[in-house]
């Protein structure tokens, strides 16, 4: 067993109305920042574990988001790194 | 009829489940503690409004876990009656009670209002004492409201009549759909396709005195009575 830091992403479901990344987008673009076309703000989770190598890690990580992390009825979610510790 | 009222940590409408159902209807209440595993008898049982674990993660997503929601969901799989208000909806929906989430209200602002309702389905366990198509006014207070399902189940729940209460009353016809916190279709309570599981955002609890306002919520409860006891 080895330990692991698993880094997920969660973020509104794409086609939701997301009114804190609309909020955001608007406040960006009165600060002066014209270009930016869209945000989504989301959750970003940590979760270290012990498991038998990274692949183990970050499948029951997926499966920690499909029950718990994220919603899939209003979320998706991506596992953005697995680093061992 | 005994009513339980769950009480998580955070809860902070459960007294006023109490007082709707011992003083406004006159029948008997029990608090349930989250972490109890008993239902102790109660023929329906209640999960009420509040800010449950912080809302931590999602709103209702830790309360889910709590220790009596395993008999809360073995109740409601017997077809026994359970309600939920506001963050009581906001838990059913994560413990898969009920299809859909609520997100974020449109505004990102909180809600505190009275808001006007229609009754889209009087055919219920706990609609039965409201005639279909009537207006009601009951207050709502929260910031997470906004129904949302994906296509498929919207057009489930609203093709089964399965969607109780749609709030109306925007400013030019009152009844239009007219949704405080952009809800789809503004929804506002739903049931269960059992029918015995009701998850709504306004507060009926919080409307059974004239003297505050409305007693049109006394309703949810005197059709459950009538139904239960019938």
């Amino acid at each position: 067993m080895s330990r692991f830091r698993v880094a997920v992403h969660i973020v509104p479901r794409r086609g939701l109305l997301d009114p804190q990344g609309k909020a955001v987008t608007d406040a960006l673009r009165t600060l002066g920042f014209a270009a930016v076309r869209d945000v989504h703000v989301g959750r970003h989770v940590i979760v270290e574990m012990d498991a038998a190598d990274s692949t183990a890690a970050e499948r029951s990580t997926r499966d920690m988001c499909q029950k718990l992390l994220a919603n899939p009825v209003i979320e998706d979610f991506e596992i953005a790194s697995v680093s061992t510790l | 009829m005994k009513f339980g009222i769950v009480t998580f940590p955070a809860s902070n409408c459960d007294y006023d489940a109490y007082h709707a159902v011992v003083d406004a209807l006159g029948e008997e209440a029990v608090y349930l503690w989250h972490k109890d595993h008993d239902l102790r008898g109660s023929d329906v049982i209640i999960l009420p409004g509040g800010f449950s674990y912080g809302d931590y993660l999602r709103v209702g997503a830790i309360a889910r876990f709590s220790p009596i929601m395993r008999e809360v969901v073995a109740h409601a799989e017997r077809g026994a009656p359970v309600m939920g208000f506001c963050n009581g909806f906001q838990i059913m929906c994560e413990a898969g009670l009920l299809p859909g989430a609520l997100l974020r209200n449109a505004s990102l602002r909180f809600v505190c209002e009275p808001v006007r309702l229609r009754v889209e389905n009087a055919d219920t366990p706990f609609t039965n004492r409201y005639a279909r198509g009537q207006l009601i006014t009951i207050p709502i207070a929260h910031g997470d409201g906004r129904y949302t399902a994906d296509a498929e189940t919207l057009a489930r729940i609203e093709g089964e009549g399965r969607v109780v209460f749609r709030y109306v009353g925007g400013p030019g016809d009152a009844d239009e759909w007219w949704s405080p916190n952009g809800s789809m279709n503004a929804i506002a309570g739903i049931v269960s396709a059992a029918g015995n599981v009701l998850g709504m955002m306004p507060h009926p609890e919080r409307a059974v005195d004239d003297l505050l306002g409305s007693s049109d919520g006394i309703g949810v409860f005197e059709s459950i009575l009538s139904r239960v006891a019938a």
